[in-house]
């Protein structure tokens, strides 16, 4: 019983662990972003929102400010400090977030 | 009636380890006792960390807020204040947001810790029991190193205006009365100060303001420091362009004295500079509610953490953020940096309070934007991430940078603008519309 409680746990636990991941590494750019990408919520914003953007368009825009091909004043040396996989993460974790009421 | 057995199993089990289990996904797991987290600080560090417990653990944790005043005022964007192009209401905002997240604010000062039995002492006399304690107290002045600066009198004169409030309005004030032709003077004390570039932000915002109002006047830069200690090519150059003939640099002025009645700053070597309006802003070191029971432990000035969870090394059960913290290499105390360290900890200490190791490879960012006009804004930035062989924070190589040559200072204004939007609304939940 015990076994089998354990192995339960471990299983929830590990689960959430790698549901997690992505979560954890974005809240290092919700300083700028907003909390789970949805922005600041001011009508004066000039960032998009990234919540429920789909993931490959956010992943192909973090790899394309990393070479450099996508233009930017800040994001280019941000984008250089985070590898491809922790890029898919952040941009699954984003993709899965409630965008913005239209 | 199976998932009630399994809850209830987790729930047991977990207790016998003395941890409540909880999903950071959001499905909670009851617990036999609710865990309570103090966080003792409402600013850039504290709020994120408490608004992010109260996330991460979907509402299982309990979390008290412990901060003396009823509204928060932000440092980053307070010299525009003392350069005239924003108010305090700007840079002012509540903490209902936080409320409306669970978290119970408590408007008192946290007087002591009793670390044995694991609460925080009230002012008042109240005593809130924690499993864990954040303290995030950002920084505390030593006055003791400028003899005439430790009358209450002096501090009323010769201000520091490096914790926005009230300090930020009476130093635009003396700028306002300020003849023109007369000259402010500032004294940076030697690194690790809170916001290394805030001193010379400040600098070019009160050129902003003299070359608008007072074009005859000076800003004399008093650093102790032996050079600009951050963004100093860019800085230089906009002392040398936009503020030519207005702005004087002199670096390696230690001020180790202040004749707060003549205005006069007096250096290591015995220089002394008076000024229409002098501006002190102290040497520093953590907050003092974490100088007690040693957790500043390093020259009894800042508090060594494991950068993995920002526990303090001296005591069981306590985590330090922010300005306080002894920094990894590279790490500036900035608001940004305080956010993440937030976001570590509260990761952490979700994890640990739910029985699980915390995330072994935490990454940061730091973005620092610094105006040097009205409408013209600065920045640098970096990431840092967890090096398991040196066990600290270091910046991942490549990444990180300032401004280049080619980007346009008034786009990067808009970009501060919007940084200082979502990071208030991150860490407050609560909109605020400092202007464009």
């Amino acid at each position: 019983m015990n076994f089998l409680i354990m192995a339960l746990l471990g299983a929830a636990m590990s689960a959430a662990a790698a549901d997690d991941r992505g979560q954890r590494l974005y809240a290092s750019c919700a300083g700028c972003h907003g909390t789970a990408g949805a922005g600041s919520g001011s009508s004066g914003e000039i960032l998009p929102v990234l919540a429920g953007q789909p993931k490959d368009v956010l992943a192909a825009s973090m790899r394309a400010f990393r070479t450099g091909e996508r233009p930017a004043t800040i994001m280019q040396q941000l984008a250089k400090g985070y590898t491809d996989e922790q890029i898919e993460l952040i941009a699954a974790y984003l993709a899965a977030q409630p965008g913005p009421a239209r | 009636m199976k998932r009630r057995h399994f809850i209830g199993g987790i729930g047991a089990l977990a207790s016998l380890g003395g941890c409540a289990t909880t999903s950071t996904t959001g499905a909670t797991v009851t617990a036999t006792s609710r865990r309570h987290v103090v966080v003792v600080g409402g600013g850039y560090g504290g709020a994120t960390a408490a608004k992010y417990i109260r996330l991460w653990s979907a509402g299982a944790i309990d979390v008290t807020l412990v901060e003396p005043h009823a509204m928060f005022i932000s440092c980053p964007l307070s010299n525009l204040v003392l350069g005239g192009s924003k108010q305090m209401a700007d840079i002012t905002l509540g903490y209902a947001g936080l409320a409306r997240h669970g978290v119970r604010i408590v408007r008192e000062r946290a007087a002591h810790i009793d670390f044995d039995k694991q609460a925080v002492l009230l002012a008042g006399g109240q005593a809130l029991r924690y499993d864990r304690l954040v303290l995030s107290p950002g920084v505390d002045f030593l006055w003791d190193q400028l003899p005439g600066m430790q009358r209450t009198s002096a501090q009323d004169s010769v201000l520091h205006a490096w914790k926005a409030g009230a300090q930020t309005v009476a130093l635009r004030a003396q700028l306002e009365a300020m003849p023109d032709g007369g000259v402010f003077a500032m004294t940076i004390p030697p690194a690790p100060y809170r916001c290394p570039p805030g001193p010379y932000e400040r600098a070019c915002q009160v050129a902003h303001y003299f070359s608008r109002a007072k074009p005859k006047s000076k800003v004399l830069i008093l650093d102790a420091n032996e050079d600009v200690v951050s963004k100093g090519a860019l800085f230089k150059q906009i002392w040398a362009t936009r503020y030519a003939g207005m702005v004087e640099y002199r670096p390696g002025f230690h001020t180790v004295d202040v004749d707060a009645d003549a205005r006069t700053a007096i250096s290591e070597l015995g220089d002394k500079v008076q000024a229409a309006v002098l501006n002190v802003i102290p040497p520093q070191r953590a907050g003092a509610i974490a100088a007690q029971g040693g957790l500043a432990n390093v020259n009894q000035r800042w508090c060594e953490v494991d950068f993995l969870t920002f526990a303090s090394t001296r005591a069981a059960n306590v985590h330090v953020l922010g300005d306080a913290v002894f920094a990894a290499p590279l790490m500036p105390k900035s608001a940004h940096m305080a956010n993440q360290h937030a976001k570590v900890c509260a990761g952490a200490v979700v994890d640990l309070l739910s029985g699980r190791a915390p995330n072994p490879a935490p990454m940061l960012t730091n973005t620092c934007y610094s105006f040097v006009s009205d409408r013209e804004a600065i920045h640098v930035a970096s990431v840092h991430a967890w090096d398991a062989a040196k066990k600290t924070l270091l910046v991942v190589p490549g990444s990180g940078g300032v401004s280049g040559a080619g980007n346009a200072l008034e786009v990067e204004a808009a970009y501060a603008i919007s940084w200082a939007r979502n990071i208030w609304s991150d860490m407050l939940s609560q909109a605020v519309e400092p202007g464009d």
